[in-house]
């Protein structure tokens, strides 16, 4: 009736998962300039995105599912995104 | 008389039914999570691309090896946790309630590593209110004005011009979202004390594991949420 | 042909006990709890606006103090908007009528559902000790720093009384989708529901979607206010306009979990009293999910004064202008719906009738206040006050009571007096435009909001408004009378007194525990009013 993850995905994923933590680590160390943040959250989405398939099942699910899983952090783009076109466009007081 | 059956509630026509309207409901639920949680993040990112040099100052603050060592936990018991559901859908009790027993210590020592940090936090009086002050024994950043034009009064400082009050809204972030994380953290400990005692009674089987699934999912939803939080509040450098 | 068992056993009377109630998990008893319960805040809150509407007779601040009156209209608004709106018909109506709507024995989460009204309830418990002991005087929108630092009124209280509810409201929408998803009859694809399941589909989209966001922002003012873990205060670089964006991302779609429902009820009612199919069902279906989706990208134009850039400002004007276009797809389609009907004027018809032209008017307005050019002038006057009146007021309440009474007879077995609901709907129509339509020209002619106090030439206009209040006070209190004296007193319903086309209108009035004694299943579209249920065809065909 429903999908058994081999054990050895599980662990396959989680080796992955640790190099990916010891990768956030060691990337904080060097200063690239205003590309450290772009690259962390990459790091964690490439996580969080293992975690997401393999640990909660999504990969073997119905496309609902994936809707449904995938729903929420597309809202949360759109709040991000118009309160950056709000903060990223003001002007200074007293200019224009 | 199948088990499965057993706990079908009556106002579903099958276990099938049942189960996918659970599934749906989680996700849903994690749906709901993932905006509560972001409107902290959002929050945050504004407040970051204001004052970097601030959130520099207030990371560095922060134990990165605790961190780090937190967030090996949190994964490790992602795996325990993704174990246990595995031991309930192949009818193993006994596998179920060790996985489980294992996710609950995993997750009571990143509890433990948590309310260390705090303590230490307390101590060192950057706890954001009528606590908070930035100024500590041989720390040179002691700036006695919160308007962050300070570079020429103290020119030995690398970072450039920021304010305590900034510094300030850092620690905010770093309470409310470490502190809704501990707190969701705790209530998965708790549900997954009853599935612990549940499991050694052998109620979950093929048949029936819903719940220690669909704990499952709140359980790794958590630890993304701790896979954001690491790096963006332990590693701005 | 009805499903009732000879003992006359129905989910009223299945078990008289008081915890019997108070633990049930039918979601009928639910919905009826839900029913008392927002009716007591309807009451609460309306009898905050008697108060303050007394008081803006006069120009001159003479029956309440200001801080007096910003407590007042604070209650108004947190009571009616998080107390009664939000919840009413969803909570009631949604609660009562989906499962029954899709052949089900109830929703997918029957203990789930009884927790959100414990969890309305404590919310409420929170909100009305807030008034208790004092009050609340930053407005039902909590604008920081004023809510987070410098008000002197119990603002935690009443903002965690609003975050409680939150949750009432989330498990609601998490019921509702899960529920149509997995717990449709055989044969009810979704093309052939009715289109108040579509209307609470997208409406619970929303309440799942946009909730948490504003469960957070209260939750940090609370935090802020009482623990000093301050992210708005400017003294500390905190951004004010930060909260409003978290807010109104919110609050701005929670317009929509208000008016969606009511379309709803509005496509139920039409149909049934014009004895026609729906003109244009799909669009009607697609446009409550657009409403759902483009209410989420607007929140900007409560905002254009705020200190958002303008260019921001420029987005958010832009897409308000999209969101009015499924309503008036809606509106021309519930028109055409009448056209050629055979149409009748009972009480819910009524309803419907007066919600499509006050919805359509308080639309219309809304697209002034879209125009950045036109805000500028109109913004925290009383146009505003206006224009969401009309949609709340004339638009949700009325699809409520609408609806109320179209389904009255299912849910307590009794018909309500006709003579009396035409009536009070009457003195509700007029009471409302003459409360309200004043308040257009105040607004226009610069009267500001929230103020106790004003210059001598708005007074007329603020005598109407008053006056108009007392008219739709009364006209208010007559049903409640009403429907209660029917409990006892009202004439005995059948299956289906309206002749309605649905799975609901099949059952017996009122049904039993379990809806259905066996799942029905669907082979026909809604709203099949020209096909005769006898032979399955065509009606007067051979």
């Amino acid at each position: 009736m429903h999908h058994v993850v081999p054990k050895a995905t599980y662990y396959h994923v989680s080796v992955w998962l640790a190099v990916l933590l010891a990768l956030t680590v060691a990337a904080a160390q060097f200063d690239l300039g205003g590309w450290n943040v772009p690259l962390a959250l990459a790091i964690a989405i490439a996580k969080a995105t293992l975690i997401v398939l393999f640990f909660m099942h999504v990969r073997y699910g119905s496309p609902l599912l994936k809707l449904f899983a995938a729903g929420g952090f597309l809202w949360l783009l759109i709040m991000f995104a118009f309160i950056a076109a709000d903060v990223l466009t003001r002007a200074p007081i007293g200019s224009g | 008389m199948s088990s499965s059956t057993a706990h079908l509630a009556h106002h579903f026509d099958d276990v099938e039914q049942q189960y996918d309207a659970a599934q749906l409901g989680m996700w849903l639920f994690l749906a709901t999570e993932v905006l509560f949680f972001g409107g902290l993040f959002a929050g945050y990112a504004l407040y970051r691309y204001w004052y970097p040099e601030a959130f520099v100052v207030g990371s560095h603050r922060l134990d990165l090896w605790l961190g780090g060592i937190n967030t090996a936990v949190l994964l490790a018991s992602s795996l325990t946790m993704a174990l246990a559901v595995r031991a309930a859908q192949t009818s193993d009790s006994r596998g179920t309630a060790n996985f489980l027993g294992w996710t609950i210590l995993l997750g009571s020592v990143f509890l433990g590593v948590k309310a260390y940090e705090y303590h230490h936090k307390f101590e060192e009086r950057l706890v954001p209110g009528r606590n908070f002050s930035l100024s500590e024994k041989g720390d040179k950043s002691n700036f006695p004005d919160r308007d962050g034009s300070s570079s020429t009064a103290n020119g030995k400082l690398d970072l450039s011009p920021f304010s305590p009050g900034h510094v300030e809204l850092f620690f905010s972030f770093y309470f409310a979202l470490t502190g809704l994380h501990a707190t969701h953290m705790v209530i998965g400990i708790a549900i997954l004390v009853v599935l612990v005692v549940a499991a050694r009674r052998g109620t979950f089987s093929a048949d029936y594991f819903t719940p220690v699934e669909i704990t499952g999912l709140y359980w790794h939803f958590v630890d993304i949420v701790w896979v954001f939080l690491f790096p963006l509040l332990y590693l701005i450098r | 042909m009805t499903n009732s068992p000879a003992d006359g056993r129905n989910y009223l009377n299945a078990d008289y006990r008081f915890r019997s109630w108070l633990l049930s998990t039918d979601h009928k008893r639910i919905a009826v709890l839900f029913m008392i319960s927002v009716t007591m805040f309807f009451f609460v809150g309306g009898a905050a606006a008697v108060l303050f509407r007394l008081e803006l007779m006069s120009p001159r601040g003479d029956l309440v103090i200001a801080e007096t009156f910003n407590k007042l209209f604070t209650l108004h608004g947190v009571v009616m908007i998080f107390f009664f709106l939000i919840p009413s018909i969803p909570a009631v109506l949604g609660n009562f009528l989906l499962p029954m709507m899709i052949g089900a024995r109830d929703l997918a989460f029957p203990r789930l559902n009884l927790a959100s009204w414990y969890i309305f309830m404590t919310g409420g418990v929170l909100a009305v000790g807030a008034i208790v002991i004092g009050g609340a005087d930053t407005g039902w929108t909590f604008y920081t720093p004023y809510s987070s630092t410098y008000s002197n009124t119990n603002v935690v209280v009443m903002a965690l009384g609003a975050f409680v509810a939150g949750f009432s409201s989330i498990l609601t929408g998490l019921n509702f989708i899960v529920t149509i998803h997995t717990m449709r009859a055989p044969g009810l694809t979704w093309f052939r529901l009715p289109l108040f399941v579509w209307a609470h589909y997208a409406t619970s989209l929303i309440m799942v979607l946009g909730t948490p966001v504003v469960a957070i922002t209260l939750l940090l003012v609370a935090l802020e206010r009482g623990l000093g873990i301050g992210i708005f205060d400017p003294k500390l670089g905190g951004d004010p306009i930060l909260f409003q964006h978290m807010f109104w991302f919110y609050s701005h779609p929670a317009v929509y979990i208000m008016v969606l429902p009511s379309m709803g009820v509005v496509s139920e009612i039409v149909t049934c009293f014009s004895r026609n199919r729906v003109f244009g069902y799909r669009f009607i279906a697609y446009s409550s999910l657009a409403i759902a989706v483009l209410g989420f990208l607007v929140w900007g134009h409560h905002m254009f004064v705020s200190g958002q850039s303008i260019y921001a400002g420029m987005i958010f004007s832009f897409l308000s202008m999209f969101v009015a276009v499924p309503s008036a797809v809606k509106v021309f389609n519930w028109t055409a719906t009448l056209y050629k009907g055979s149409v009748s004027l009972e009480t819910p018809m009524l309803y419907a009738l007066g919600f499509i032209g006050l919805f359509t008017l308080g639309g219309l307005t809304g697209l002034f206040l879209a125009t950045t050019a036109v805000d500028v002038h109109v913004h925290d006057t009383y146009f505003v006050v206006a224009h969401f009146h009309y949609i709340m007021v004339g638009g949700a309440v009325m699809g409520y009571l609408g609806g109320v009474h179209f389904w009255w007879p299912k849910i307590t077995g009794r018909m309500y007096p006709e003579w009396w609901g035409r009536l009070s709907a009457g003195i509700i129509f007029i009471g409302f435009n003459l409360t309200f339509f004043p308040q257009f020209i105040l607004g226009y002619l610069g009267m500001p909001r929230r103020v106790h106090e004003y210059v001598d030439e708005f007074q007329v206009l603020n005598v109407m408004s008053s006056a108009g209040a007392s008219i739709l006070g009364v006209g208010y209190l007559i049903p409640l009378a009403y429907l209660i004296w029917s409990l006892r007193y009202g004439a005995k319903a059948g299956d289906n007194p309206w002749g309605a086309q649905g799975l609901e209108w099949t059952t017996q009035s009122p049904p039993t525990t379990f809806n259905f004694p066996e799942t029905p299943v669907v082979e026909r579209e809604a709203y099949a009013y020209d096909v005769d249920p006898a032979t399955g065809h065509a009606a007067g065909s051979a």
